[in-house]
């Protein structure tokens, strides 16, 4: 910029400006439905649509994995905010813990959702629901092998395991539903003889674990079934998946560890009655399909079946211990994978 | 050890602050706010230029506006002393050597290895002619464009057992299971250095290559004359006289580094940053991660410390910039002039045109499911959001550096090096950080809305673009201030002093004067922090207005479910968004390298 210049600066600056003010600086408030997500868009979406569709109400949205409860804490009372969606039971139960949400009376919901989906408080709501899986190689693991999460740390299996991190959710969740029934004694000695039976320090994802069956890395992986139903209808990956038998854990024991995601209403929800619409809509019967349909994942309502697909993986007992129980373990849980170095 | 006999207090705070008259003068066209005591800079003002050491509008004004970019900082520190739970006798027992022993290889690894490709490639551009080098020249600064976290996931894409390099392996031998043959793992601590390593080097590059470019030919002739041989005459005399500027190229790649997590999560390497979100998102306990934070920037401002100790003892260097001689470059020939090419042409091969490819090829692949009819928008946002953020930085840049410059008093250094911290702290905690003084702001207003006039008025910063805007300053400063501090340094004072005396006030002579001279620095300056707010993911997420897209978190909304393909599109757009001002970069450089510099 020559000195010449430093007169056209300021109409320059005011033009920035004036782009500036185009863009979205608020957040839309009225007549709409505000939700902080900590599920990815692309999985919500569908449902969104739908609802606005049905409705006339918009759905706005902020996705984020880490920080949303953090942001409602801090917004306190004026925060825009009407709904808390999380992939996790846990996450949720960090929510209510913060106090940020609030009780929801809904005979709607309280008659749809399973009471161990549901918070005896009303403050949280399971909305849809994955089997935590055990898979393992067609053809080189037999069909009585392995029933269990217990199994898992058989000495049969050392050095043919593979799992993502210890330290993700879903593995978090596993290991704390594991201390909600069987006490930290004995899940610290599950987890550390897991550990042994691993064939490579974890990582990836729940993907990469199948994929890591398919090249004969493994014989057994813990994965999420969304994953299985995911892989098995993209044309370049069903074929791993295809190379692995599905095993539902704990049949005729606990039952199938389930990942479930819910739905909270804040405190300060400034759009209560079309928030709690939107509540109930996710739970209807449209919804729910679209949750089996386009995510694979198993509807929460007990009235409604799976996707085609994932249906034909059979029907299954899952854990009916309550999700707050096992979300309580989640801290402690975090703790043993420390301890025992799991990821290491 | 505190240096000067000052407190450990003063000491860690006084980073910045320029204690000994004689400075290296090596020319920098860009370089962090984390400068190292020896500033690189031709000129200094003087107190008695008329430069005054006092109290004014400027310097109230700085300091207030250096207060602010602090917030975040400050509001980290006080939730570190409020933790739900003491995590340190657990973490000691169990993981904690581990997080800092990863963090430290990681670190020292990524040091190393950017360190060697980002000098010796800029050494052999400066001072050799081979094939190809006027356009590697602006290609081995592309890489930077590439988030760490897309080209983590695009090699581990082609390198593992289903990629189709270890098919084509296996189909050319005749191989059946992964067990018959080694091949590396990616998704380890070396994979992550490599990872790291290829898309931080430009930092060291450029840098380094302002550096050399800047060095006098008559300074190295001297050295010849006295016997020194090729390889003396870098290790002895260019080397060190670039020092300074590769240190802060060093220094801002080993805070991003630090505070990775995209890459190190990925490849499930703990470091401390992983261990950071673990205390935090899994033990519930933000306290206890932003103690882990803590811990980081304490990192940062030890290895600094110690880099500054390590010199003090050096001599300092010094060249007339009237005797200016540009280097006259020697040409390579035979099998010299191949390595050269090849050192010069593997890392942009594969930090920039191996990810290019496999994006563009998932790009047409996944074409349908990724386009979305808001793509256009989201790309504008991009831009717009990074454009202003880049806007803001550089003039908070100059205004800090400016006000410096006329007031060099030890509040005003202290509280710019403390605001430039911001960039070592992870971006999701930094974004808590931001939002907390936000938020609290805006209740206090509405609350006494409502006191005084009955009404309330909301949120009116958070959850803005304001609010990113902000935050994206905060990371970036650090980048911005020093590439502008360095520029600002190379202008005499007694420009100041005539124009002074002319009767010009000083908001007329840095319009007038220093902004354009220091034209290069800034444009430097404005493409980098651009470049950096592209890729920005941790705080964009967690700060952003509702249904609010940019390129990254497009990309991150599929990526974090490995969704590789439907990524692609997103990712490969932020990569041709970041070329244009990486060209431009180029083009600064050169301006000020091929053509004789004014002194």
């Amino acid at each position: 910029m020559d000195p010449v210049t430093t007169n056209k600066l300021f109409p320059r600056l005011a033009k920035v400006l004036a782009l500036c003010a185009s863009m979205p600086l608020a957040a839309p408030v009225a007549a709409d439905v505000n939700v902080y997500s900590y599920r990815q868009s692309y999985l919500i979406d569908p449902m969104f649509e739908a609802f606005t569709e049905q409705t006339g109400i918009k759905v706005n949205t902020v996705f984020a994995k880490k920080g949303l409860i953090e942001r409602l804490v801090n917004e306190g009372n004026n925060s825009p905010a009407d709904l808390l969606i999380t992939s996790d039971i846990g996450r949720v139960l960090q929510g209510v813990e913060a106090g940020v949400t609030q009780p929801i009376e809904s005979d709607k919901l309280n008659d749809t959702i399973p009471a161990n989906f549901r918070d005896a408080n009303n403050h949280w709501f399971g909305i849809s629901a994955r089997a935590r899986l055990i898979v393992v190689a067609k053809d080189r693991v037999t069909e009585d092998e392995l029933t269990s999460y217990a199994d898992l740390a058989s000495p049969a299996l050392k050095g043919r395991i593979c799992t993502r991190s210890g330290k993700h959710d879903y593995m978090v969740a596993l290991i704390a539903s594991q201390l909600a029934h069987n006490g930290e004694e004995a899940t610290t000695t599950w987890l550390s003889n897991l550990k042994t039976n691993l064939a490579r320090k974890p990582q990836g994802n729940d993907r990469a674990q199948i994929k890591a069956i398919a090249q004969g890395e493994c014989d057994v992986a813990v994965v999420n079934s969304y994953y299985m139903g995911v892989m098995l209808s993209d044309p370049e990956q069903a074929p791993a998946a295809q190379t692995v038998r599905i095993v539902f854990p704990d049949q005729g024991g606990n039952g199938t560890h389930m990942n479930v995601s819910g739905v909270s209403m804040t405190k300060s929800a400034p759009n209560k009655m079309d928030a709690l619409m939107l509540m109930e809509f996710l739970v209807s019967e449209e919804a729910q399909a679209l949750y089996a349909e386009v995510n694979h994942e198993y509807p929460v309502r007990t009235d409604m079946k799976a996707s085609n697909m994932v249906a034909a993986w059979g029907d299954f007992d899952y854990d009916s211990l309550s999700m707050s129980d096992i979300a309580a373990q989640r801290a402690l849980a975090s703790k043993l994978v420390d301890r025992v170095g799991y990821d290491n | 050890m505190p240096p000067n006999g000052h407190s450990q207090a003063s000491w860690l705070i006084e980073l910045d602050t320029t204690t000994d008259p004689k400075r290296i003068s090596t020319h920098v066209a860009w370089g962090g706010g984390l400068s190292f005591g020896d500033d690189p800079a031709g000129y200094e003002p003087a107190p008695q230029t008329g430069i005054r050491r006092g109290i004014s509008g400027w310097s109230i004004f700085a300091v207030t506006l250096a207060a602010v970019v602090c917030l975040p900082l400050i509001s980290v520190l006080i939730l570190a002393l409020n933790p739900s739970e003491n995590i340190w006798p657990h973490l000691l027992d169990t993981v904690l050597t581990n997080y800092i022993i990863n963090t430290l290889l990681l670190m020292l690894g990524v040091g190393i290895g950017t360190t060697l490709l980002g000098v010796s490639t800029a050494w052999l551009i400066t001072h050799f002619e081979f094939p190809a080098r006027s356009y590697l020249k602006w290609l081995l600064l592309l890489p930077f464009a590439v988030p760490a976290y897309v080209i983590a996931y695009v090699y581990t894409d082609l390198l593992e057992y289903a990629g189709p390099v270890q098919s084509t392996l296996r189909s050319v031998f005749g191989w059946k299971l992964a067990s018959e043959y080694y091949f590396p793992a990616i998704r380890t601590l070396p994979g992550a250095i490599i990872m790291m390593v290829l898309v931080l080097y430009p930092y060291v590059y450029l840098l380094a290559r302002s550096a050399f470019v800047e060095q006098s030919a008559s300074v190295l002739e001297a050295a010849r004359a006295l016997g020194a041989n090729r390889s003396a005459r870098f290790y002895k005399v260019a080397l060190p006289m670039a020092r300074p500027a590769i240190m802060v190229g060093i220094a801002l790649v080993l805070m991003e580094t630090l505070n990775d997590y995209g890459t190190v999560d990925y490849f499930a390497v703990s470091t401390l940053s992983v261990g950071l979100y673990d205390v935090w998102l899994s033990m519930n306990n933000l306290g206890g991660g932003a103690q882990i934070a803590s811990l980081c920037l304490l990192f940062v401002i030890v290895l600094i410390g110690i880099e500054k100790i390590s010199r003090r003892n050096q001599q300092n260097y010094q060249h007339s910039a009237s005797r200016f001689r540009v280097t006259k470059r020697v040409r390579l020939q035979g099998a010299k002039a191949f390595w050269a090419f090849l050192l010069c042409g593997l890392p942009v091969l594969l930090g920039f045109v191996v990810p290019a490819i496999v994006l563009a090829k998932y790009a047409v692949i996944y074409f349908d499911v990724s386009w979305d009819e808001n793509f256009r928008r989201t790309a504008i946002n991009s831009v717009m959001l990074s454009a202003v953020a880049a806007l803001c930085a550089v003039s908070i840049g100059v205004f800090l550096s400016y006000a410096k410059r006329l007031h060099p008093t030890r509040w005003m250094q202290s509280s710019i090096s403390i605001a430039s911290l911001g960039y070592a702290v992870p971006g999701a905690v930094l974004a808590i950080g931001v939002m907390i003084p936000f938020a609290a702001v805006d209740n206090r207003v509405d609350a006494l809305a409502r006191e005084w006039f009955g009404f309330s008025t909301g949120l009116l910063l958070s959850g803005t673009l304001f609010a990113l805007v902000f935050a994206y300053t905060v990371r970036f400063l650090a980048v911005a201030y020093g590439s502008i501090d360095a520029s600002m340094k190379k202008i005499s004072p007694s420009m100041d002093d005539a124009a002074r005396s002319l009767g010009k006030s000083h908001s007329n002579i840095l319009f007038r004067i220093h902004l354009p001279l220091m034209r290069g620095g800034v444009i430097t300056a404005a493409l980098v922090v651009f470049v950096d707010c592209m890729k920005e993911l941790p705080a964009t997420l967690v700060l952003r207005p509702f249904n609010f897209e940019t390129l990254a978190t497009q990309v991150y909304q599929y990526a974090s479910d490995e969704l590789i393909g439907e990524s692609a599109l997103y990712a490969l757009l932020i990569v041709l968004v970041g070329l244009v001002p990486v060209i431009m970069l180029s083009n600064t450089i050169d301006r000020a390298g091929d053509v004789e510099p004014k002194p």
